[in-house]
């Protein structure tokens, strides 16, 4: 049997630990941290959400109660504006995010000088805690004394102080738009340089011999070439948005009423103020089944567009 | 909003003129993005009063008050009081008095900033080290359902941090580790340890098995190689993978707010609760936010290419 193994092989086999203890000795470590605060937890979660537990009386009775809490997350008029306040936000941020990043990676391919400085100014926002700049820009959207609000008058000569970016219930949305936009334009950015620095140059020669315009090259050449690169930045800041919440928390809490209540905000409130462990456990779970479905969904889609 | 020249010219070669409108329009927006920063670090060299004057200030006479306040707790005194007492024994000592107020102790803020230091540089040494370990083993040998495993793992970011919070908090109630740096060190590795082996595979697949084997040939055990060949060949993906784990921790909100309260609260939940009188101290506030924004304004510049990777998910390997 050695004798026709490799030498390497039968080195490995005469000295020291054997492969396969190796393997175990490496890979546990990791696996049993994820299974005690990763796995362990979400099987918890799955249990607490058919019962009817309540974290604020841990020695209360705890009694099975089947779907009854999924019934009543799922025929809640709150979860499901909680919901679509939500899909509003992603859709909103993701447009504005890609139609920005993707102009500025554009621009940046163009090589022009300094561009490598100015990409890392770019990149600075997204680097930074969304919780404490999110809590700064509300002082930048204060009426009358904010920066923004400032700026916005001075540009437009409406009254500083006669918008409230937070206060407002068709303005607030927009506020955590532009913060969010603010912070992870320069994510997306990112990611389509990438895409379109992998377009090999031949390709964009060859289309210079054919006499195509730079029109044409840009449409049937840069963008379905980028195509998989921007989705795939869709397909993060999509997951991302979904889990909205210290930007939200902080700039308005959900408010003003709860127009800008997303989903991770209506589950703190349920999970750490009602105190409703069962039921928030519950949306919990819906949630993750949702995102994990749709981002699945999405991956199938986006190596079709790979594969072409 | 998109620029595409219409005139015939080479996409490969741009001409000079469009890649100076390219230069100035990336130019303006970097400079348009800068604008909240800037006036995060000017107002933290305001005087209150200066903070909140309409039309804002642009030009004003600094000073040092919102860090005073940043890092201590006052107290309101007679001025008979105040001039009975020693002469100040400090600039801050001298802002604080002529405003009619005491020094009456440090602020919680240090603590708070040394509790991010340590949970932060912690879990990212423990992600990184664990990560590591298990990247190698997932590499080099065959471990059944090893992707579907590694997907699942890497599955659960999916889910809101509040939605995980539910039970870690009924779970380290049971274990006595809420409010506990340990508690805190131990999740945010959990968090960070899937998208480590995740990141570190790929740097570790690259490196040629052929190293490995030559130097077990030449007498090596395996561990000896992994610690002597495999390591050293890997030290850039490690950097640019413990830089993701560490942003992270650093700036994480969620968890923090929810599983800390006093003695293990991070900066992030901290900041936003600093009050002066009649609301928030936005110079303090300021000055706060300035200090734990400068750690990472210096990652960022200095190791913008370690970066690139590691916020792709390893999608990009330019």
């Amino acid at each position: 049997m050695l004798a026709r193994s490799t030498p390497a092989a039968i080195a490995i086999q005469v000295r020291g630990l054997s492969d396969r203890a190796i393997a175990w000795l490496f890979i546990t470590p990791a696996i049993a941290l994820l299974l005690a605060i990763n796995i362990f937890p979400l099987i918890w979660a799955v249990y607490l959400s058919f019962t009817n537990f309540r974290a604020n009386r841990p020695n209360a009775e705890v009694e099975g109660v089947g779907l009854r809490n999924y019934q009543r997350v799922l025929n809640d008029p709150d979860i499901w504006i909680a919901m679509q306040t939500t899909a509003h936000f992603v859709f909103w941020t993701i447009l504005l995010q890609t139609a920005i990043g993707f102009a500025l990676a554009y621009l940046i391919d163009r090589k022009f000088r300094g561009h490598a400085f100015w990409t890392t100014v770019i990149l600075i926002p997204m680097m930074l805690s969304p919780a404490v700049v999110g809590n700064f820009w509300r002082f930048l959207y204060q009426p009358q004394i904010g920066l923004f609000n400032y700026i916005v008058s001075f540009f437009s000569g409406i009254a500083p102080s006669s918008f409230e970016m937070l206060g407002s219930v068709t303005l607030a949305p927009w506020a955590i738009i532009i913060v969010d936009t603010w912070m992870w334009t320069p994510y997306v950015m990112l990611i389509c340089l990438a895409g379109l620095r992998s377009i090999p140059d031949y390709i964009y020669e060859a289309a210079e011999v054919d006499r195509a315009s730079a029109w044409r090259q840009f449409w049937s050449i840069t963008v379905p070439m980028a195509l998989p690169f921007i989705m795939l930045a869709v397909l993060f800041r999509g997951i991302e948005n979904f889990k909205m919440f210290d930007m939200v928390m902080l700039l308005t809490g959900g408010g003003p009423g709860s127009t800008t209540e997303v989903a991770s905000i209506t589950l703190k409130r349920e999970a750490f103020e009602s105190w409703l462990t069962g039921r928030s456990s519950a949306f919990a779970i819906i949630l993750f089944v949702a995102v994990f479905g749709l981002a699945n969904v999405y991956v199938k889609a986006l190596n079709k567009v790979k594969q072409r | 909003m998109s620029s595409v020249n219409t005139t015939a010219h080479s996409v490969v070669e741009p001409t000079a003129t469009s890649k100076r409108i390219a230069g100035a329009i990336v130019i303006l927006y970097a400079l348009v993005t800068m604008v909240p920063l800037a006036w995060i670090f000017l107002t933290s060299i305001k005087s209150p009063p200066d903070s909140i004057s309409y039309p804002p200030k642009i030009v004003f006479t600094p000073t040092l008050e919102g860090y005073c306040n940043l890092f201590t707790t006052r107290t309101r005194q007679t001025p008979d009081y105040i001039q009975s007492l020693p002469p100040p024994t400090g600039t801050c000592d001298e802002i604080t008095r002529s405003r009619n107020m005491v020094i009456a102790g440090p602020s919680n803020y240090w603590p708070r900033f040394g509790n991010s230091l340590l949970i932060a540089f912690g879990s990212t040494f423990l992600a990184v080290s664990l990560g590591t370990l298990a990247a190698y083993g997932f590499s080099r040998f065959r471990v059944p359902l090893a992707d579907d495993l590694l997907f699942f793992i890497l599955s659960t970011r999916m889910m809101p941090p509040i939605a995980v919070a539910i039970p870690i908090y009924l779970m380290y109630r049971q274990l006595g580790l809420s409010d506990t740096a340990l508690g805190m060190i131990l999740l945010y590795t959990a968090v960070n340890v899937s998208l480590a082996v995740w990141l570190l595979k790929g740097f570790i697949d690259e490196i040629p098995r052929e190293y490995e084997e030559a130097a077990m040939i030449d007498g090596y055990t395996r561990l000896q190689a992994f610690w002597k060949v495999v390591l050293p060949q890997a030290t850039t993906g490690i950097a640019a993978t413990a830089i993701f784990c560490l942003i992270f921790a650093w700036n994480e909100y969620a968890f923090a707010v929810l599983l800390t309260s006093g003695s293990a609260q991070t900066a992030p939940p901290f900041i936003p609760t600093i009050i002066g009188e009649g609301g928030q101290d936005w110079p303090a506030v300021a000055a706060g936010t300035t200090i734990f924004l400068v750690p990472i304004l210096v990652f960022t510049i200095i190791l913008r290419k370690q970066l690139l990777r590691g916020i792709t998910f390893g999608a990009v390997r330019k």
